[in-house]
């Protein structure tokens, strides 16, 4: 267990693509920070670089008090569940969780004991002589959990170690790896593409986008007040409303009409809002033709046009909805304004 | 599932027959004239042969020449097979880690594979030349009197060098593009599991080699008994009397230059029968070890 500081950090590839633009963050001791965003956004390269798979162009890096930069992966005292498992095809379930122990010179009984352990935690007991290509995605999934947990390190890092597992599996995985995590308390970096993973899994998501940091929160912070259009519409499923509107005389206006809101400046604006912010009202100061309706059980999306822009909206299973034109309003303070040319909120 | 079929009975077979037909004539006919004739004394002018039983397998079990040869070609093939193996493998494994000028490097140490046994036997001999090979010289400044074609040993060990030469670029080819098989994240995983290079070479990354390994470890045993033929040849080209030469060598000595057709039809059936051995041998014991993902 320790704490990750990460000092301007920069990646500059050979043929000078510069994949992660000078980066800083610190990661508390026990966290669990999932780095998140588009492919190519630099997330898995800025993990590989903790993990020492990769040179880290510029910047330092310390794991608890040391700098590691120049450390040897083997010797970060740090473990890596993969995308794709990674697992030693030729050696057994138990050969594979205990490989890093045996070349750190654990005694054989102490392996022992911790692979049993090991597999103890991750149910993988039945399958300990099995080789990996006699297990299923799921168990492979656990072996590789298990190699990480065996060592006890100072660090997991996590690959998107999901995203060959179907959809159900994903989802019991989730919770096995979140609950596994806070079990044993180890400051965890978790890499994903998924943003639902993200939302569930972190104490701290950190939203890269192009090499950069586009913004750094809680799950509710980053749901609620992104700090930019690009994290507005990468969060959430669906995402934020992003509509057109202009801002005239301290007030905001979408498609002319009633005022929304009340902000200072003026000029084109951007304007945010959640689709379960928005709620039918015969009195609301907008109209939103309603050209899909969703039907997802426990509640409704309903697709559609709001002033000739695509929206979404969130109705619960009791409202009855059906396309056609219909009146809404927005919640006051759900409302979030951005800049229109840059995306920066307001 | 629907299982694709042929309406017809005689469609597959037509469609087969030419297979078959090349199989035939040049795999089973000429082996069975092998095992035929070897039970037969030639007349060496053509004018017709007696049988003679296993008169020639005897004389084979009873020649102290034809041991010493089997002897040296025991030797050969596993000198072959062993440093050309080696030497791929080490090369590929260098080959890999070069990140720059990678493909121009790569063709480099290929192309030797585009020259013929013979003619790679040829370059031997200019190497290896009396008064001015290169190769004799270097022998010579480190006080060895390298006589190439005079000295039994000498003639080996440039044999031995040439079919190696001639041989490590096949293997090269496949140990690199093995390695290159082998999943990045698999050698990242060991990457952090073990700091030592040598460990993770020999407990990940030769293991997933094995399959790769296990079918040039035939192929180079094959070549070594069989395709060698055009490097001994020219090495040992006129003089055959006090050179090494290999089983397959000295089927053609007897049978095309001592006329003795029988004798050499029996030397080639236990040729076959030793390479069915040695299948036999390696898929059953050595294959079962290997892990095939």
């Amino acid at each position: 267990m320790a704490q990750v500081s990460l000092q301007n950090i920069r990646k500059i590839y050979p043929n000078g693509y510069e994949a992660v633009t000078s980066t800083s963050f610190d990661i508390a001791d026990g966290e669990f920070v999932v780095l998140v965003g588009p492919s190519g956004c630099g997330k898995s390269t800025l993990l590989r670089m903790v993990a020492g798979l990769e040179d880290i162009t510029e910047g330092s890096l310390s794991i608890g008090d040391r700098v590691v930069n120049d450390v040897d992966p083997a010797d970060r005292d740090i473990a890596m569940v993969f995308q794709n498992y990674a697992l030693y095809p030729h050696m057994t379930v138990r050969k594979n969780i205990g490989y890093g122990l045996k070349n750190r010179k654990t005694p054989a009984q102490e392996i022992e004991r911790k692979v049993d352990e090991a597999a103890k935690m991750l149910n993988l007991e039945p399958y300990l002589d099995r080789k990996p290509s006699q297990l299923s995605g799921g168990q492979r999934q656990r072996v590789a959990m298990g190699r990480a947990v065996v060592r006890d390190p100072a660090l997991f890092l996590f690959d998107e170690p999901l995203s060959n597992l179907d959809a159900k599996l994903r989802n019991q995985m989730r919770i096995e790896i979140k609950a596994l995590q806070r079990r044993l308390g180890v400051t965890s970096i978790y890499v994903t593409h998924d943003q639902v993973e993200a939302m569930t899994m972190a104490d701290r998501i950190i939203v890269l986008n192009e090499g950069r940091i586009e913004q750094i929160g809680t799950p509710a912070e980053i749901y609620h007040s992104p700090a930019s259009t690009f994290v507005a519409s990468f969060m959430g499923a669906p995402p934020m409303n992003l509509l057109e509107a202009r801002l005239e005389g301290g007030q905001v206006f979408v498609n002319g009409g009633t005022p929304l809101a009340n902000a200072q400046g003026r000029g084109a604006v951007t304007l945010g809002i959640r689709p379960e912010d928005v709620a039918f009202d015969p009195a609301g100061p907008l109209d939103f033709h309603i050209d899909i309706v969703e039907e997802l059980g426990a509640h409704r999306l309903l697709h559609g046009q709001l002033a000739a822009q695509n929206f979404t909206m969130h109705v619960s299973k009791e409202v009855a909805a059906a396309p056609g034109a219909v009146r809404v309003g927005l919640k006051a303070d759900a409302l979030r304004l951005f800049d229109a040319e840059t995306g920066k909120a307001l | 599932m629907k299982r694709a079929g042929f309406t017809t009975r005689w469609l597959p077979i037509l469609l087969l027959l030419p297979q078959l037909i090349i199989i035939a004539i040049f795999f089973y006919w000429p082996a069975a004239h092998a095992v035929q004739s070897s039970f037969y004394l030639q007349d060496p002018f053509g004018f017709g042969s007696t049988f003679v039983g296993v008169d020639n397998y005897k004389d084979l079990a009873g020649s102290g020449e034809y041991m010493k040869i089997a002897r040296f070609t025991l030797v050969f093939t596993t000198l072959v097979t062993f440093f050309s193996l080696a030497l791929a493998l080490l090369l590929a494994v260098k080959a890999d880690k070069v990140l720059r000028g990678a493909r121009s490097y790569r063709t480099l140490l290929m192309w030797v594979y585009a020259v013929a046994p013979p003619v790679a036997g040829f370059i031997g001999l200019i190497m290896f030349d009396q008064s001015w090979g290169p190769l004799t010289e270097l022998a010579r400044s480190m006080g060895w009197d390298f006589k190439l074609g005079v000295n039994f040993n000498d003639t080996a060990v440039a044999m031995v060098i040439v079919s190696v030469w001639k041989q490590v670029p096949v293997n090269f080819i496949f140990f690199l593009s093995g390695l290159q098989s082998i999943p990045k994240a698999v050698r990242e995983a060991a990457l952090i599991d073990n700091r030592s290079a040598t460990g993770r070479f020999w407990q990940v990354t030769f293991p997933l080699l094995a399959p790769t390994g296990f079918f040039l470890l035939i192929i180079n045993i094959t070549y070594a008994l069989f395709d060698t033929f055009g490097i001994v040849d020219t090495l040992v080209k006129g003089e055959p009397g006090n050179n090494p030469m290999t089983l397959v060598y000295k089927v053609y000595v007897d049978g095309f230059r001592g006329n003795d057709l029988g004798g050499s039809s029996a030397q080639s059936v236990v040729l076959m029968v030793l390479v069915l051995a040695l299948t036999i041998f390696q898929f059953r014991l050595v294959e079962r070890r290997i892990h095939y993902t």
